[in-house]
């Protein structure tokens, strides 16, 4: 190497360096425990659905899908970004949960996901998006243990904008005991949410001073729920809940009927079956059906804006009771990047996830159209306002859930 | 002595019985405990029997599809619950509209025959179809090709209904006649039950003697027994296993507009459980063997209804009825044992071997 070439490369070196020392800003560097998500100038923002909508379930998911979607067009970008909405088909199952997490965790851009619908699904979501160090918010997921005390540490990433169903299965069994009944039998699926749900309604009903007759269980594809119902019979409750999902919910509702003892038994559900698709399946036996599920007359006032937008886009009435709850969902992460995300002078967006989370897990008094926010240390998000609905009309075509005098189901308490 | 009554049975054989004998004796002691608590009224014991009965008949309907296909061909056709499904699905649209036209309620047996007649159709062309289609050009490949291609054939026939009606529950009308119930010898039964266990029982007893004793059944039952053979005395075997999917077909088509009659609702993957159920029920009752997938189906369609009851609320087991697809797969797995060819199942191992 003769001495020319080497003057040359110091030269270089020394602008370089000099350049580097000159530059107003140093590179943005990631200090994120659990990493970051990096979003150059003009690239959208990922945000991930995990959504029940296949089967019979699906208008559940599609409810909050469009709650989601709508959502996304109320805010059109997020510092100077658009959203993207990317989704996978988590059924009602925890296999589901597994194969759709699985899939979404593996994109390096997702930011957070919404979802997923059923408890059971969330069970097996929550280790794999938590390990991927990505946000989670369920709209619908109601089970207790999600978001309990001592919930387990890889939960650390999940929260929820659904009310927890200590609190719909306690509103059901006082609304049960306020109306005079006094003996109630319940029946569980053995999914996560359906077992958690009665349990909670069968303590209350108890501590109120009712008597629980039976506490059975059928199998989410079961069909022919006669023999349980003639079991259930022998034991003469005046009451059944049963907070399963649609196909099984429905083959109870028009088989009770028909089982000797049970012509004249009150029958209940939970917001699992709070759908038409319900109506569909059970027939004419639907009448009378009472649902818990959330109380939409105590909705913020933006919700009234909200269904017309959800109308005229989709062309349907309400399908489900979480729409607004994956609307707000949404909303809350997208407040939450604004606050964490740092943008460089070129556009690019850095989010932390651990930020992104801590930031979620700060949210105080956010005023969504389910009420106004505020997230426990555990997850719990939602203002929990739970009403009880009563079906006045088995024909699906005037599902119009609400408390004026057309409404079907209208509701009926408190 | 000992020993030579030793080399005799074989260790695994006397496991086995012991396992037997033990479940038995469990199923025993469960009984005598429910019946001893006298917590239900024999009224009740009738109902579940009856709900079996008329579940049992379905189960039977649909399993002398899979077993006679088993007979002629030796593979297990297991798009079969598909061809269940499609028939009461597109009958589904046929009572819809002659519901609307106020046909069903008017003439309920004219109507509810046309529906019946429509699903068979339906289901018939569809497994004849299959046959011609998905297995002919492999009925000289290995065994597991053509049940690889009967697992192929009911995804792609589940999910052409999917993509075609979509995933929704879709509630069949209910016919008024059929509503309440029929005093049965003093019992009062529900009308759907009644309608759906003298029809089975009616379309079993017509197969039996079908096979029994026309000039096709014994045809059947020759190719069943030797395909070269049957063929070398002049028999079409062709045609003769396009009769036997047609028949097939046609069962499955009525049991499912059964089973929509007793559930009123029809779904892309209804098929799936009640599917899986009849196999066991041919297995149960002994493959490949006619009277057997009949009983089988009966005592499967019973047992589920009566023993979650009857022997697991002996035990004090909790919500019994979640384990009754245990029990049902308990109870192959017993007769399994003390009969390794079913039921039934004997004459025709002893042919085979």
């Amino acid at each position: 190497m003769n001495k020319k070439s080497l003057v040359l490369v110091s030269m270089v070196l020394l602008i370089t360096l000099l350049a580097a020392a000159c530059k107003p800003k140093a590179k943005f560097e990631c200090t994120d425990p659990k990493g970051c998500v990096d979003i150059a100038p003009g690239e959208p923002v990922r945000i991930g659905y995990m959504f029940v909508i296949s089967g019979s379930d699906a208008p559940l998911g599609n409810d909050t899908k469009y709650g989601l979607e709508i959502a996304v067009d109320d805010k059109k970008e997020i510092l100077g970004h658009p959203i993207e909405v990317v989704g996978e088909d988590c059924m009602c199952s925890a296999e589901g949960g597994q194969t759709a997490s699985t899939k979404l965790a593996a994109d390096p851009k997702l930011v957070a996901v919404v979802g997923t619908n059923c408890s059971s699904a969330a069970r097996a979501a929550i280790p794999v998006m938590c390990g991927a160090g990505i946000s989670m918010i369920s709209p619908s997921n109601t089970a207790p243990d999600l978001t309990a005390e001592d919930r387990p540490a890889e939960y650390w990433c999940y929260l929820r904008t659904a009310h927890n169903d200590k609190v719909q299965g306690a509103a059901m069994a006082e609304f049960a005991w306020q109306k005079g009944f006094r003996k109630a039998a319940t029946i569980h699926d053995g999914s996560l949410y359906a077992d958690k749900l009665q349990q909670v309604f069968a303590e209350k009903f108890k501590e109120l001073g009712g008597t629980i007759t039976a506490q059975e269980a059928v199998g989410p594809e079961d069909t022919d729920m006669k023999p349980v119902l003639t079991r259930i019979a022998a034991t003469q409750p005046d009451f059944i809940y049963y907070p399963i999902f649609i196909a099984a919910g429905a083959q109870i509702t028009k088989q009770a009927r028909e089982v000797p003892g049970l012509e004249n038994v009150q029958l209940a559900g939970a917001d699992g079956v709070f759908s038409p698709d319900f109506l569909e399946g059970a027939g004419d036996a639907v009448l009378g059906f009472y649902w818990s599920s959330p109380d939409f007359t105590a909705f913020g006032a933006g919700y009234k804006e909200f269904l017309q937008k959800y109308e005229t886009k989709y062309g349907v009435k309400v399908l489900a009771p979480f729409h607004a709850h994956s609307y707000d969902a949404a909303m809350m992460i997208f407040a939450a990047i604004e606050k964490v995300a740092v943008k460089d002078p070129d556009g690019t967006l850095h989010i932390g996830r651990k930020a992104l989370s801590d930031a979620l897990f700060a949210t105080k008094d956010f005023k969504g159209l389910t009420g106004n926010l505020t997230c426990s240390p555990t997850g719990d998000c939602a203002d929990p306002k739970i009403a009880v609905y009563q079906c006045m009309n088995a024909d699906p075509a005037t599902w119009n859930p609400g408390a004026d005098p057309d409404s079907n189901p209208k509701k009926v308490w408190p | 002595m000992l020993q030579r009554l030793r080399r005799q049975i074989p260790g695994t054989v006397v496991i086995m019985w012991c396992i037997g004998i033990a479940i038995l004796g469990i199923v025993f002691w469960g009984t005598v405990a429910t019946l001893r608590s006298g917590k239900y009224a024999s009224a009740q014991w009738v109902d579940l029997f009856v709900y079996g009965i008329a579940q049992g008949g379905i189960y039977a309907l649909i399993a002398l599809g899979y077993t006679m296909v088993y007979g002629v061909l030796r593979m297990i056709n297991f798009a079969h619950s598909e061809v269940f499904m499609s028939g009461p699905y597109i009958g589904y649209y046929v009572a819809l509209a002659l519901d609307q036209a106020g046909l069903l309620n008017r003439y309920p047996v004219l109507g509810l025959g046309i529906v019946i007649l429509v699903a068979m159709t339906v289901s018939t062309t569809i497994a004849v179809l299959l046959e011609r289609i998905a297995y002919r050009p492999l009925r000289r490949a290995p065994r597991l090709v053509p049940l690889i291609t009967a697992i192929g054939a009911s995804y792609f026939l589940s999910y052409a209904f999917l993509g075609l009606f979509g995933s929704d529950l879709k509630g069949y009308p209910e016919i008024q006649a059929l509503k309440g119930t029929w005093n049965i010898l003093g019992v009062e039964v529900l009308r759907p039950q009644i309608v759906v266990i003298v029809a089975a029982l009616v379309m079993l007893a017509g197969l039996y003697l079908f096979v029994r004793h026309t000039k096709t059944g014994k045809a059947m039952q020759a190719v069943a027994e030797d395909k070269d053979c049957a063929a070398l005395m002049g028999i079409n075997v062709d045609r003769i296993i396009v009769i036997t999917f047609a028949i097939g077909g046609a069962l499955a088509g009525a049991a499912g507009v059964f089973y929509a009659l007793l559930f009123k609702q029809v779904k892309f993957n209804m098929g799936f459980f009640p599917g899986i159920k009849a196999f066991t029920s041919a297995v149960l009752g002994g493959i490949g063997n006619v009277t057997g997938a009949m009983v089988g189906g009966m005592f499967l369609g019973i047992a589920e209804s009566l023993f979650p009851n009857l022997v697991l609320d002996g035990l004090g087991i909790p919500a019994p009825y979640q384990l009754k697809d245990a029990l049902a797969f308990t109870l192959l797995v017993l007769v399994l044992i003390f009969r390794p060819t079913g039921i039934l199942g004997e004459r025709l191992a002893a042919k085979k071997a």
